[in-house]
């Protein structure tokens, strides 16, 4: 059936916004264009309906070329370079995540995802003590305490709280919201805080400490300090017992803790309270992954080279190397001469010193959208969205692959497509 | 150009609802420009240096400094927080710790009146 010739409701339609992956949007489609999005978030809404699938043709220096063109440009700047880098991937599916690293691997380039400035210290965090996890079905179901600590889904992922965590009725947990206890730690009040039956504030910077004496208490040391990190210590005393004392609990963590001082200690802080609260009960942690699959990116790029981000195929063989292969460094360092950026937008994220020598290296781009970086980028494919006009597969947060299907006929090539041309075209290193 | 003050103050960068929907509409469009490019403060320090809401500030760091409007937050005294973007991104230094991870939150910065 042509979606051009009749009106359609497409039901269970997945959103890739974000980390949640949410599976029950509705879409309807008439004449080939999106005109109604029921049940998306104010976010994840806009990936439906601000995306113009119109097929465009792909530029080297602001000028249309044709795609064979377009190819042969960028096969020709990836080939010249002696250090290329290839970074994003968190916006694209995994048969386009893997294509990437195959490139690398025939490049002898770097290789890193937006994990670097998300969760790549939780990934040095997993490496160090390991994963206690669970699916975001196991947290419905069964979970009656919930901590969020340095997050704030109400902003950072909508339905979080109404589809797979706070409100939701499940088999052990009838009630919904009034079966679960929930936690919010914090360096301020957010709009998160306001679900909680208990916020921790904590100082800024202090949330290591602020772990350890949750561990500390959890031993039933005793701690003389009345207050430790900002929180009364009959707060964290509280917390302890709840936690020991739940029947499932979870911890969801975000930036809060991989971006502040501490970095990758801190989380390995919480990875160790929690596996430790499995002597008493059952207790899960879930990083809350931004990007709609870069919680894939994390998954191919292991299963590849065996590490989740930051790796060099330079030598011929993969290497790992945070502080050194990742992308803010090696710009930061000018140890890059040409990059490909795969559907993501580090002139908007990135340090500015970091994101300045996008501008001065030769930089092609893979993108559905315009963004800073394709305005900087010396050639930029204009490829399809997966989930709205391509189909592919993404991870959720929680590390379930969810099959993405288009609402909309596949016109534009898809990121995958474009990869595999370059890798046919470049010299093998 | 005000005095610099002694007030020293802890910066955090984040997700804003704002952000987050207005980046549909390009991170070029004044949507996105409006939601990334202010400063929240704690109204008491706000008082303290005798702010107007909307007055436009000097922030600064050791990486950089931006100047944008100031609007009483939530945040705890000696607290700032500026969205995600482009202007946060100004004042971020590079320092990974060979991690990979910038210092995003919990910067240094001073707070200069316009």
């Amino acid at each position: 059936m042509s979606a051009r010739t009749s009106a359609r409701v497409i039901e269970h339609v997945v959103c890739s916004f974000c980390g949640c992956l949410c599976d029950d949007i509705i879409v309807e489609v008439d004449e080939g264009e999106i005109t109604r999005v029921r049940k998306a978030c104010a976010s994840g809404r806009g990936l439906f309906t601000r995306y113009d699938p119109t097929p465009r043709q792909p530029t080297v220096d602001g000028q249309e070329v044709d795609w064979k063109e377009a190819i042969a440009e960028a096969a020709r700047i990836l080939d010249e370079a002696n250090s290329p880098l290839i970074y994003g991937l968190s916006s694209t599916a995994t048969e386009a995540q893997r294509k990437a690293v195959a490139l690398a691997d025939k490049l002898g380039a770097m290789i890193d995802t937006t994990s670097s400035i998300c969760h790549g210290p939780t990934d040095l965090a997993m490496q160090a003590v390991g994963e206690p996890t669970c699916t975001l079905g196991e947290v419905r179901n069964r979970a009656d305490l919930l901590v969020f600590w340095g997050c704030n889904p109400a902003v950072s992922h909508i339905r979080h709280f109404a589809r797979y965590s706070v409100m939701p009725k499940g088999t052990l947990t009838p009630n919904g919201r009034r079966d679960r206890t929930v936690v919010v730690v914090d360096v301020r009040p957010t709009s998160s805080t306001q679900a909680a039956d208990l916020f921790l504030q904590v100082q800024p910077g202090a949330d290591f400490e602020v772990l350890s004496a949750l561990r500390a208490l959890l031993r039933e040391k005793e701690i003389e300090a009345e207050t430790m990190g900002g929180v009364p210590t009959a707060h964290l005393q509280e917390m302890a017992e709840r936690m020991r004392t739940c029947r499932f609990g979870v911890a969801f963590m975000g930036m809060g803790l991989t971006q502040s001082r501490g970095r990758d200690l801190n989380v390995s802080e919480l990875f160790t309270l929690v596996a430790e609260l499995n002597q008493y009960t059952r207790f899960c942690v879930i990083p809350m992954r931004g990007h709609g699959n870069v919680a894939g990116a994390d998954q191919v790029l292991t299963w590849q080279s065996g590490y989740p981000f930051a790796v060099s195929f330079a030598r011929g063989y993969p290497r790992y190397g945070p502080g050194e292969f990742s992308t803010v460094d090696v710009l930061a360092r000018a140890e890059a001469d040409a990059a490909l950026i795969l559907a993501s937008d580090p002139v908007a994220h990135f340090p500015r010193v970091a994101a300045q020598q996008l501008e001065r290296i030769p930089t092609i781009v893979l993108d559905p959208n315009r963004n800073l970086t394709t305005q900087v980028a010396r050639v930029v494919f204009p490829t399809a969205c997966y989930g709205v006009d391509a189909a592919g597969t993404a991870y959720r947060m929680d590390g379930v692959p969810i099959r993405l299907r288009p609402v909309l006929p596949t016109v534009r090539p898809t990121d995958a497509e474009i990869l595999d041309q370059i890798i046919e075209t470049v010299q093998q290193c | 150009m005000g005095a610099v003050l002694n007030g020293h103050f802890t910066l955090i960068t984040g997700r804003t609802l704002e952000q987050g929907k207005s980046l549909h509409e390009g991170k070029d469009s004044e949507a996105y420009r409006s939601a990334t490019a202010l400063v929240e403060m704690n109204p008491e320090d706000m008082a303290h240096l005798e702010l107007e809401d909307g007055q436009a500030v000097r922030v600064r760091t050791s990486a950089g400094q931006v100047e944008v409007p100031v609007r009483a937050g939530t945040v705890p005294p000696g607290l700032l927080f500026i969205p995600m973007g482009p202007v946060a991104n100004v004042l971020i230094g590079i320092e990974t710790k060979s991690t990979g991870m910038p210092p995003f939150k919990g910067l240094a910065a001073e707070v200069v009146p316009r």
